[in-house]
């Protein structure tokens, strides 16, 4: 067991399940309660988040031997605001009707903590490549939470899922699922069913 | 080299890196977005005065009229201008087609709002109502505007200048009768001192 867990694979797949930024560490949740009104929304979030971590960590692993740690996180905090401000330009220019709905959700990825969790824990320690073998893995974990969630909402709430309709007249959608109520339902749901099925796996 | 240096250099280096790679960033991203805002703003305008060829913008207290014009026609057909204010939480833009006289509103378009989902967010569309998703903001067209624009609620509109409220969205329906109500005003007092 002590040696699987420091396996490329195991890097990786811990960011799914094991160490799920969300459901098992709970960071990150303003932009996880703030924008999964829908699935798109939940999906751009995800991206941006996770292309800012990615950036983060291979710039900050290559560099962190000439860091000094008294500095660190300041440093930190410069690379990781670099590439925020990099996306949330990249989404204003090429995807401006995202851009409008995550509004100012987008420049606060600055403050996520998975991102300087991450280059805390992991990067910082890392060489270049296992960095990005773990933000990769963390990045998808947290978009398939953010794209779950924003789905299970837009379901109940809109009826639609990435803007479809797909269910009929004869329902009638929840509103409260698209406010900020639904988000803490939703998330409360989703971390109670992942806590359910690891507590049924330790039994085991 | 001691401590003390090798924070000031990386540090220092660091920053000016990503002041030029933001700067490089910023010279290829920025025309896009003002090109974007441009093209929402020239739409806008398109959608609320009646058919034009070009329009003319006068600019005082911070507001823009835009005069709209036909080649064959001395008269303007119409004006817009963009009103602005507090909606239930955040601000609300609308960009509003008026007559000259500044009685009768030609039409509006919301530019910006930041309105409860699914209830607040009527005021642009609401899919819930099957006939018309746009029956909120169609209520403006043809629209009279004095002695004021007044709000109903759960009744349909008896006079002409009058809107019915959303239901559920009741502070977002009154403002913005209150926010075309303010604009409208500040419109014409800037038209009469700058263009008449």
């Amino acid at each position: 067991m002590a040696k699987s867990k420091t396996t490329l694979r195991y890097e990786f797949l811990k960011g799914l399940w094991d160490e799920n930024p969300i459901l098992k560490s709970l960071l990150g949740l303003c932009p996880v309660l703030a924008v999964t009104n829908s699935a798109i929304n939940g999906l751009a979030m995800g991206l941006a988040t996770t292309f800012v971590l990615l950036s983060s960590s291979i710039i900050i692993s290559s560099i962190r031997n000439l860091i000094p740690n008294q500095v660190r996180i300041p440093a930190f905090i410069v690379i990781i605001a670099t590439f925020v401000t990099v996306a949330d330009r990249f989404l204003a220019a090429f995807f401006p009707l995202i851009s409008k709905d995550l509004g100012p959700y987008v420049p606060l990825i600055v403050v996520n903590c998975i991102i300087l969790g991450r280059q805390e824990a992991f990067s910082s320690k890392n060489s270049v490549f296992r960095s990005i073998i773990d933000s990769s893995g963390m990045g998808v974990g947290f978009i398939l939470v953010l794209v779950a969630l924003g789905g299970f909402r837009e379901i109940l709430g809109s009826a639609s899922l990435f803007g479809v309709t797909v269910l009929g007249d004869w329902f009638q959608p929840w509103l409260v699922m698209i406010l900020p109520g639904g988000a803490f339902l939703g998330l409360g749901i989703f971390i109670g069913i992942a806590n359910w099925i690891n507590d049924r796996r330790a039994r085991a | 080299m001691n401590l003390t240096t090798k924070m000031i250099v990386v540090l220092t280096v660091l920053t000016m890196v990503a002041g030029g790679l933001l700067s490089y960033w910023d010279g290829i991203t920025s025309p896009r977005i003002e090109a974007y805002r441009l093209e929402q703003l020239k739409q806008a305008i398109a959608e609320v005065l009646p058919d034009h060829e070009s329009y003319d913008e006068v600019k005082a207290d911070g507001m823009i009229l835009y005069i709209g014009k036909n080649s064959n026609d001395p008269e303007p057909v119409g004006l817009a201008f963009e009103a602005i204010g507090n909606g239930f939480q955040g601000k609300i833009s609308i960009m509003v087609g008026i007559s000259l006289d500044f009685k009768k509103i030609n039409a509006i378009k919301i530019l910006e709002q930041l309105e409860t989902p699914g209830l607040g967010t009527k005021i642009v569309e609401d899919p819930s109502n099957k006939e018309d998703r746009f029956w909120f903001p169609n209520q403006f067209k043809n629209l009279i505007t004095e002695p004021q624009i007044d709000v109903v609620k759960n009744i349909k509109p008896g006079k002409p200048n009058e809107i019915q409220a959303i239901t559920g969205a009741t502070i977002s329906s009154v403002a913005m009768a209150t926010i075309l109500n303010d604009g409208i005003q500040k419109a014409k007092s800037i038209y009469q001192l700058k263009v008449q």
